[in-house]
């Protein structure tokens, strides 16, 4: 399955919805569509992999190149995941440690709310 | 000992195919399929390495795959021909402040942790990175 981006603003908080595998051949659509929303002024992302089924760690690089431009405008990038397959390579890796993720996009955004 | 041999260009979009490949004759091979997520991802993360790996020294060379059911394991073998050397440690500060910026090595680190017996070979000729899993001693899993 190929990649698909999809995005969308709420307040502060700019949600981009991806669907479908993320490994080296469809990571750097990731890449640009992030250093695009960053670059138009779009510090607090929001990353919804419910829908993703396959995740590489050149997906984790892009993730990792995405919260470092963030935080460079003290800004922020958190996650969406509930799936155990997707959620295991952050632990193999001890990203967990340093993404915010969370079970939905209700709950990131009540939290993204309370840290403003 | 049956093996399945595959080569392919050293391109992105074939990577997919490498897994897809793999994790097919994992399931024929008597992988559990519970595991089989973790054969898809530590392959795709050895072809994934290969491939950034040949486009950076030999990109008109292919990757080469070798895959075998072995006396009641599945072997994985991914070759490049890319001079390489010992993956340097991935380690992550765990106060979250720091986030690492070698993601090549990262790749290795993933394998390590998704296969239970991993060997990685660098050398000036290129890596050669074999990994193997339990698989049923008949061959064929149960459905």
């Amino acid at each position: 399955m190929d990649l698909k981006l999809d995005h969308h603003s709420e307040d502060s908080l700019t949600i981009v919805d991806v669907e479908g595998e993320i490994d080296v051949y469809t990571a750097p659509r990731l890449r640009e569509l992030l250093i695009d929303l960053v670059n138009k002024g779009n510090f607090h992302l929001l990353v919804n992999m419910e829908k993703v089924d396959f995740l590489d760690s050149t997906g984790l690089g892009v993730l990792v190149g995405g919260l470092k431009r963030v935080r460079a405008h003290d800004g922020s990038l958190e996650l969406v995941c509930t799936q155990e397959r997707i959620l295991k390579i952050f632990r193999i890796t001890g990203l967990t440690k340093v993404f915010g993720i969370y079970a939905s996009v209700e709950e990131a955004k009540e939290a993204h709310g309370r840290d403003k | 000992m049956a093996t399945v041999e595959l080569t392919f260009s050293a391109l992105p979009a074939h990577v997919r195919t490498a897994r897809l490949v793999a994790t097919a004759i994992a399931r024929r091979t008597g992988v559990a399929e519970a595991i089989l997520d973790e054969v898809r991802l530590a392959v795709g993360e050895a072809c994934s390495r290969a491939v950034e790996a040949h486009r950076l020294h030999c990109p008109s060379e292919p990757v080469r795959i070798e895959l075998r059911d072995d006396a009641g394991r599945f072997e994985v073998t991914v070759s490049d021909a890319a001079p390489s050397e010992e993956p340097k440690p991935y380690v992550l500060e765990t106060d979250g402040a720091f986030e690492p910026d070698e993601m090549a090595d990262l790749g290795v680190a993933v394998i390590a942790g998704l296969a239970d017996d991993v060997e990685v070979v660098p050398g000036p000729k290129g890596m050669r990175i074999r990994m193997s899993w339990p698989a049923s001693a008949n061959g064929l899993a149960a459905i």
